[in-house]
């Protein structure tokens, strides 16, 4: 039978920096609630609101894939592979951090917030060779699950060291559709942008996040019009 | 009078990555009653645990499951309850809540 978690929006940790506003769905920095350690290999999920002209200065990363989505407005991507890029709502951004890679991340925008999630999954494989990529991911398409991530360089979407699956849904009100898990041993954290949903039964409004695992599938139906990302991952690692 | 005294916790850090490593280390010393100590390769780490005891081993990049696995047969001989630890992450983000966990189940 299948096990689940609810973690309502108002649950959640949150951070106030000023310039960076921060809701976290797991412990993080100064955040710590023993029973919101992660979900299998999904470790962060964290909402940000970063104000105009602001940003994340040089910093380290290692042993972790690093995924971004922004939501609204953009954000300037430098690495110490490189990298300079710009990444906005409609893109995904990859960060195999592997053994070693500094970046930043700014709001070149003086005057709108960037809104982003930023994600991390625990790697299959530590001390890889760091790595970047972002593309534009679809975020037209309605009333179908849309992979933008995946274990396989070649599959659609970006790619990461880890057997993890993840697709967007933009949903019109009452539409059902049956998430089928790529995996034995995967468990599926769904998050809800915007919008109510319903997952086999279970009411997830904006903002929430619902785990589920111990099954094969499930059936996601949308109360309202809804856009949500669903993040499959191993529940072991 | 008495004076009662925190016992300070002491973190080694083992890591090939030194700026890597000097982030981790700056992050903890920033806690009361926490110190860092840094070992840039795995023979540093075991004439560490020689002279010192550490509540808690942060294993970091550049480190691999063979030297793991060599660092905590070397903390047996030693008798040493050192907890043993991933870190993933390179920064803030995570550092605390592993080691919190760490004292945990000591």
């Amino acid at each position: 039978m299948a096990q689940t978690v609810l973690h309502t929006a108002n649950t959640r940790g949150a951070a106030d920096h000023g310039w960076l506003k921060s809701f976290h769905s797991f412990s993080f920095a100064g955040y710590y609630n023993p029973d919101r350690i992660h979900f299998g290999a999904l470790r962060v999920l964290n909402d940000d609101f970063v104000t105009g002209g602001m940003g994340f200065g040089e910093h380290p990363h290692d042993n972790m894939e690093i995924i971004s989505i922004p939501l609204e407005g953009e954000l300037q991507h430098k690495d110490s592979l490189g990298n300079t890029a710009t990444i906005k709502a409609g893109e995904i951004q990859v960060m195999s951090a592997g053994t070693g890679v500094y970046h930043s991340e700014y709001n070149p925008d003086g005057k709108n917030p960037a809104k982003f999630l930023q994600i991390w999954v625990f790697p299959n494989q530590r001390n890889v060779e760091p790595r970047y990529d972002q593309i534009t991911i679809d975020r037209d398409t309605r009333n179908e699950f849309v992979q933008v991530l995946s274990p396989n360089a070649d599959d659609a979407g970006v790619w990461i060291y880890q057997d993890a699956w993840f697709n967007m849904g933009r949903f019109d009100a009452n539409t059902a559709k049956t998430y089928q898990l790529n995996k034995e041993g995967n468990g599926a954290y769904i998050f809800v942008l915007n919008g109510s949903i319903k997952i086999d039964g279970q009411d997830v409004h904006t903002r929430d996040g619902f785990g589920i695992w111990d099954t094969d599938k499930f059936e996601i139906s949308a109360s309202t019009d809804a856009e949500f990302l669903i993040m499959e991952v191993p529940m072991k690692f | 009078m008495w004076l009662y005294h925190k016992a300070m916790i002491n973190i080694l850090i083992v890591c090939t990555n030194e700026p890597i490593a000097a982030t981790i280390a700056r992050l903890i010393d920033k806690v009361e009653d926490w110190h860092a100590t840094i070992a840039l390769s795995l023979n540093d780490a075991m004439g560490n645990c020689y002279a010192k005891t550490f509540e808690v081993i942060l294993i970091g990049s550049g480190i691999t499951q063979a030297q793991e696995d060599i660092l905590k047969l070397h903390l047996e001989k030693l008798k040493a309850s050192s907890a043993v630890v991933k870190h993933y992450g390179g920064g803030s983000g995570l550092l605390y809540a592993e080691i919190y966990q760490a004292l945990a189940t000591k």
